[in-house]
């Protein structure tokens, strides 16, 4: 039984794992060539294991930055988090042993793997959960150590793979819309982020997408519950 | 040493945003947070869906196409397969030939 719940969370992160390696092989690669080795890309991945925080961290570190400004720039860039947590709060609640960890595991991708709420039959689902998570940051700080190790020395071209994240978060928008026939939510959040990705820029639309969101739905919250 | 404490502080500034939701509702959850948490997941989806496609751009070549293309697959994919795994792969390897030997 324990054992077919490790299988099940790891077919259940195979989708992750081309993404996480291919991204964590370029962030090393990056901080490689920025003058710091394996050890700090293991670090830095096993420690903060945020995909665009580690790519913006290694611009902060080469370019001086102070401790303010890598402050709030770690506050900007992963504000989103506030945002998946939020969601999980209920969900993580019974968690016990496995919470912090799944806590801190908690990812964009380990997000969309996690968010629909469905689990095994049968399993523990803070187990499961938590596989999921300690998979993921796996394939991360492989992918790091890889990079960092054998820098661009691949036999093959792998321009486009990073695909494979946008193909997550898509083939997981499409099962979500799918398996309901309330498109509202999801509606809100394509539309709201579009919206503010023309009035905003590519730079600076996240947390303007994420408050627009948020207003969106809290203002539809009275009318949704009456119905 | 500086790189070392700036390591630090972006790894303690990302566990706190992380943790922060789950400190201030550790007791009762409030109706209102209960609420977006059953809304919010598809929300966030297709905000991510977004983010990973900001930087496309449509009025210089190949005008976004590969990325339409591979989409449409995953989509494609997704609805008649259900398989989240063949629906990824399938649209990479062909977003990946599309700009590698197409475009």
């Amino acid at each position: 039984m324990q054992h077919s719940i490790v299988k099940q969370a790891f077919i259940k992160t195979v989708p992750v794992m081309a993404g996480y390696v291919v991204l964590g092989a370029g962030f090393g690669i990056l901080l490689r060539n920025a003058g710091y080795g394996v050890l700090w890309a293991f670090a830095m991945s096993l420690f903060i294991y945020a995909g665009s925080m580690q790519y913006v961290g290694v611009s902060l570190i080469t370019g001086g930055a102070s401790i303010f400004t890598t402050a709030l720039t770690t506050v900007m860039v992963n504000a989103r988090h506030l945002f998946y947590s939020i969601s999980m709060v209920d969900r993580y609640k019974d968690a016990g042993k496995y919470k912090p960890y799944m806590i801190f595991g908690l990812t964009d991708e380990t997000y969309s793997l996690l968010c629909d709420g469905k689990t095994p039959e049968g399993a523990d689902p803070a187990y499961y959960r938590f596989l999921v998570s300690i998979f993921n940051q796996s394939y991360w700080v492989t992918g790091s150590v890889l990079g960092s190790l054998l820098g661009t020395v691949l036999p093959f071209s792998t321009e486009g793979i990073e695909f494979s994240m946008t193909a997550l978060f898509i083939a997981s928008f499409t099962g979500q819309w799918m398996s309901t026939g309330d498109h509202i939510p999801a509606l809100t959040g394509l539309l709201s982020t579009l919206v503010c990705l023309v009035l905003f820029g590519p730079d600076r639309f996240l947390i303007p997408a994420m408050l627009l969101i948020t207003l969106v739905l809290t203002l539809l919250r009275s009318r949704r519950e009456e119905a | 040493m500086r790189e070392a404490v700036l390591v630090a502080v972006m790894a303690v500034g990302t566990i706190l945003l992380r943790f922060l939701p789950f400190i201030i509702f550790r007791k009762e959850t409030p109706p209102y947070i209960t609420y977006l948490g059953k809304v919010l997941p598809p929300a966030i989806i297709g905000m991510l869906v977004i983010y990973c496609l900001k930087d496309v751009k449509l009025t210089v070549r190949p005008y976004g196409i590969p990325e339409l293309i591979a989409a449409v697959c995953v989509i494609g994919l997704q609805v008649f397969r259900r398989n989240s795994l063949l629906s990824i792969l399938g649209g990479t390897i062909i977003y990946m030939v599309l700009v590698q030997a197409v475009f």
